[in-house]
């Protein structure tokens, strides 16, 4: 390391913190625009969605566990079961899969 | 008044329910984070810190290998900008839930925690944000994510290799979990869900593509499927809250 850690982590910090802040403090009200209304409601979709694939199938050691770990999320999910089943679900679909190859 | 401080701890309660599994699948994820910090120099304290005053998983990530590459603070900044603009685009969905009678300073506590889980489980709610809601689930996923990091970082190098790499998979599956629902409900949703794991497909798979950090990549996604979806299918204004 040349830097100075507790630098390096005020920088992360407050760059990340003002992400968050600025818009929630600098937008009191409520936008009226249809379109920047219905692409905020997009958004969540989005992102989580392009964060989540293709990514999970690179998530753990065995491309193969975790596409089987990806397709039993995916069915759990779609029957409205909660965060936490789905997520354990996965880990545990992942671990015995590796388990074989 | 009573009846006031009745709701907000019925909403923290709900809060802290819907937190659980976020701050277990947090746990996981910044376990990995803490091994890798320890890995990388640090002690347990500063990758404490870090987990605490970040809260978020990419950027995080990213910084280890900045830190130890010995990155200028400049790019530190510039990297964490990329990676977590993201959370602008959150914050901005989160402003237009906000109830404007709540108290300003509750903003600048809640922005702290906008992640995309905890962003996830807040926009899904019915009506306005009680921030006390937030409070609820940061008393859940802050001590998850810090925990895992500190208890990784301690005693990472115990556990076996076959639990770790099972537990990778554990934050994709709760983004599954909180995406699928409402797609299934909705064709337009469903669309962007798929959309956004196509185009993420593409920019992996593209030679030049691939060579844009993971951040941006997510910012350029999103910006394309929800601003296309929201021209082909605007959603209905709805009273009130609504965003």
């Amino acid at each position: 390391m040349s830097g100075n850690i507790y630098i390096y982590m005020f920088v992360m910090a407050g760059v990340t913190y003002l992400i968050r802040v600025l818009p929630l403090t600098l937008i009191r009200k409520q936008i009226d625009n249809q379109f920047i209304q219905s692409f905020l409601y997009y958004v969540p979709y989005a992102t989580l969605s392009a964060m989540t694939f293709p990514a999970i199938l690179t998530s753990t050691a065995s491309v193969i566990a975790a596409t089987c770990g990806f397709v039993a999320a995916v069915i759990l999910a779609w029957k409205d079961k909660g965060l936490v089943t789905v997520a354990a679900v996965a880990c545990v679909t992942v671990f015995i899969v590796e388990r074989f190859v | 008044m009573t009846e006031n401080i009745q709701s907000r701890k019925a909403v923290w309660r709900k809060g802290v329910q819907d937190g659980i599994p976020i701050g277990l699948g947090y746990f996981a994820v910044s376990f990995a984070f803490g091994i890798m910090a320890k890995d990388a120099g640090m002690t347990v304290f500063q990758a404490g810190l870090i987990s605490f005053t970040n809260l978020t998983s990419a950027g995080q990530f990213a910084a280890i290998g900045l830190i130890t590459g010995g990155a200028t603070y400049a790019e530190m900044a510039l990297t964490q900008l990329i990676i977590n603009l993201r959370y602008c685009l959150m914050s901005c969905a989160l402003s237009q839930k906000w109830d404007p009678k709540v108290p300003f300073f509750h903003r600048l506590i809640v922005a702290h925690s906008v992640t995309d889980e905890v962003f996830g489980v807040s926009i899904l709610r019915d009506g306005y944000l009680n921030p006390w809601y937030n409070y609820g689930v940061m008393s859940m996923s802050i001590p998850g994510w810090v925990g895992g990091t500190v208890i990784g970082a301690l005693c990472g190098a115990i556990l076996p290799d076959s639990l770790t790499s099972a537990l990778g998979i554990a934050i994709y599956g709760m983004f599954l979990a909180i995406v699928l629902p409402p797609a299934k409900k909705d064709r337009a949703t469903a669309a962007v869900v798929i959309g956004a794991m196509v185009f993420s497909t593409v920019f992996q798979m593209t030679p030049v593509l691939k060579e844009v950090s993971s951040g941006f990549q997510i910012i350029i996604i999103t910006l394309l499927v929800a601003g296309v979806a929201a021209v082909i299918k605007p959603v209905e204004k709805k009273e009130g809250a609504e965003a």
